[in-house]
């Protein structure tokens, strides 16, 4: 073995030489891989390929998690329990950050890291449900509106316009205010803002639909007598998500402080339940003395929303063939 | 005919309006874009019809209609003695099998988010009779192979293809049916000219290996000469002239024809000299508003009174071999090329 393995000679002529107008392929291979391994490649298992070696993408999935454990088993980060009123003392309001107390105490004397530990769970239910809901709602109606076009779309069209019409903060208290009590207040904070918040997936899907339908790919899978679901959902829709990937992650760290606002108007989470939104109305009154009560929970808001814009980020690059 | 006798596609009166509406709510029609009007032809298994004229003269729009993409006002097209213009779900799929499309752009004709693979292979999954699942694969490679590019590309993406390759893709696409026509609209006119000779060789190969009759769509006078059999000119929305490539290119009755070979470029600067060049004056007519008679006579030199008030039908006139639709047709080499 003291001879290097030789390199690989001149190899085989890439393209069978059967014919006198073959052409050699110019673009070299990018996976190495692909080659080798006789699977059939797809845009979707491709992207997950792309994505498993995104460090962009593996850290957005590990903050995730973690805020997802955070939002399930809280107790496994603190020891305090907000939910209990002992643990609060009027008498250290406002208190510094210490050792027991990491992110000090709020005006009520609770301590903010617990309280931003368990107002994880509120949030991120708000956020990621409200999210999915206007997406797919959203997003479903923006493509079936955009391919059919004529009836369809402007009845659509028109039903959205109504919604935008209704101020979203008025709309969604009215709704959450009338159904109060009838359900969980959680649940009303994510009716209220998916009913509000499903017209603006709509109107962007609808446009990238629109733009894509009248490239020629479409006209050729009709010419190949392709259905109306196929083209829509193997054509259109992955050349349509992009934009619509980017608003829904950008989205959710506006449900998440939407929800703040409601709360401060007496509807949807109220305490003594936590929410990130409600403890940063709460610490504003008194954000020149201590902003740390609201510093706190911002941070770890815009931790989410950063992680959740990250994966969006990495999701869509993923599914662009040409920015792999 | 050149070759082959019975017509596999049969274009009878074929008519498309598109109609021009005004108002937003109440939409009332205060006319229509004559894009094809009064079409009829014949096309025969494993022959070449080029089918030439200038930009908007309803070329593109006869391919859609042939291909059912679009609805015609009025007329009929029949495949294998089935009108496909009036077939619906099911059957319109089913003849769909028999006659295909090779598409203009390369670059906007295949979808830049699937495979190769997907692509050549979508045809089977949407008429998952024509082929086995576990055998598409295999299928899909031979279709590469056959048409000149590496059967191990079928996991790649089209970015990563050059023009030529991408219509190659595009003509895999065609043939996966094993379809007995392919309409080409304009399938060479968005390539370099050196590609444009490729791929023009690599269909007629494909046309001797399947037997395939190709509807061949350009603006490019000297590319249809090449691969077709008999050409016809289009001139607003009509067939002026239809007849042998020989005929047309070597001895055009239409005073139309004769203006389109007159600016055909001669590459020998010998027989540049000799040949004459008609320069048609002013624009092509709106088609929303085509004159009277005959289409031509606005630009035509030799109109008469006759020309306005009566259609010259296309039809063969004295002293000419072919179908030639003017009422002072007479036959005239205008390229001396030989």
């Amino acid at each position: 073995m003291s001879n290097p393995t030789p390199p690989v000679g001149p190899g085989l002529p890439e393209a069978p030489a059967l014919v006198t107008d073959t052409v050699t392929a110019p673009a070299p291979p990018r996976h190495g891989k692909k080659a080798k391994s006789g699977k059939p490649a797809s845009l979707w298992t491709d992207a997950w390929y792309d994505l498993r070696r995104r460090p962009m993408f593996i850290l957005s999935v590990i903050i995730i998690l973690v805020l997802l454990v955070m939002s399930f088993w809280p107790s496994l980060f603190t020891a305090i329990d907000p939910f209990n009123a002992r643990t609060c003392d009027l008498a250290t309001a406002r208190q510094a950050p210490s050792a027991g107390h990491l992110f000090g105490r709020d005006n009520l004397g609770c301590d903010v890291y617990a309280k931003t530990i368990y107002g994880a769970r509120n949030s991120i239910v708000i956020g990621v449900f409200t999210t999915l809901i206007t997406t797919l709602v959203g997003g479903l109606l923006g493509i079936v509106a955009g391919y059919f076009s004529g009836a369809v779309d402007a009845v659509s069209s028109r039903l959205t316009e109504i919604f935008f019409a209704i101020p979203p903060i008025l709309g969604a208290l009215l709704i959450a205010a009338t159904f109060r009590g009838r359900a969980n207040s959680i649940l009303l904070v994510i009716i209220a803002l998916a009913v509000l918040g499903w017209p603006m997936t709509f109107r962007i899907m609808r446009a990238a639909v629109i733009t894509a339908k009248n490239q020629d790919f479409v006209v050729a899978a009709k010419a190949l007598g392709a259905s109306a679901g196929r083209i829509m959902f193997r054509h259109l829709l992955p050349n349509s998500l992009a934009p619509v990937i980017v608003v829904a992650t950008i989205n959710l760290g506006v449900f998440i402080a939407a929800e703040a606002a409601l709360s401060f108007l007496g509807v949807g989470v109220q305490s003594p339940d936590i929410s990130w939104g409600l403890m940063i109305s709460d610490a504003r009154d008194r954000f020149l003395e201590a902003p740390l009560p609201l510093v706190f929970p911002a941070v770890f808001l815009s931790i989410t929303v950063l992680a959740f814009i990250m994966m969006g980020d990495a999701v869509r690059d993923a599914l662009d063939p040409k920015l792999r | 005919m050149a070759s082959g006798s019975e017509p596999i596609l049969e274009v009878r009166d074929l008519v498309k309006h598109f109609p021009l509406t005004q108002g937003i709510v109440f939409k009332k029609q205060i006319g229509a874009i004559k894009a094809v009007d009064g079409v009829s032809f014949e096309l025969s298994k494993g022959e070449t019809l080029g089918i030439v004229g200038e930009s908007g003269c309803g070329k593109s729009t006869l391919a859609k209609v042939l291909m059912a993409l679009e609805r015609p006002t009025s007329g009929s097209v029949t495949v294998s003695g089935r009108d496909i213009t009036r077939a619906r779900g099911g059957e319109l799929k089913r003849m769909r099998r028999n006659i295909q499309m090779v598409m203009q752009d390369p670059y906007t004709s295949l979808n830049p988010r699937m495979t190769v693979g997907d692509i050549i292979g979508e045809p089977y999954e949407i008429h998952t009779e024509a082929a086995p699942k576990g055998d598409r694969r295999k299928k899909v490679q031979e279709l590469l192979e056959v048409v000149g590019l590496n059967p191990d590309h079928i996991n790649r993406y089209p970015h990563q293809f050059s023009g030529g390759q991408r219509q190659r893709i595009g003509i895999a696409r065609g043939l996966a049916l094993q379809p007995e026509i392919i309409v080409c609209d304009e399938p060479v006119s968005a390539l370099d000219v050196s590609i444009q000779a490729q791929v023009i060789n690599l269909l007629d190969r494909l046309q001797k290996e399947f037997n395939l009759a190709y509807i061949f769509i350009a603006h490019d006078l000297s590319v249809v000469r090449h691969i077709s059999d008999r050409v016809a000119v289009m001139y607003l929305g009509k067939f002026v002239e239809l007849g042998r490539d020989t005929e047309i290119y070597d001895r055009p009755a239409h005073p139309y024809t004769q203006a389109l070979l007159s600016a055909v470029p001669v590459p020998n600067p010998e027989g540049r000299e000799q040949r004459e060049r008609i320069i048609l004056q002013g624009d092509p007519p709106s088609p929303a508003n085509p004159p009277s008679g005959c289409r031509f006579r606005t630009r035509c030199w030799k109109a008469q009174e006759i020309c306005a008030e009566e259609e010259p039908l296309l039809q063969i006139r004295t002293g000419v071999g072919h179908e030639s639709a003017c009422h002072f047709a007479e036959t005239h080499d205008v390229v001396h090329a030989g």
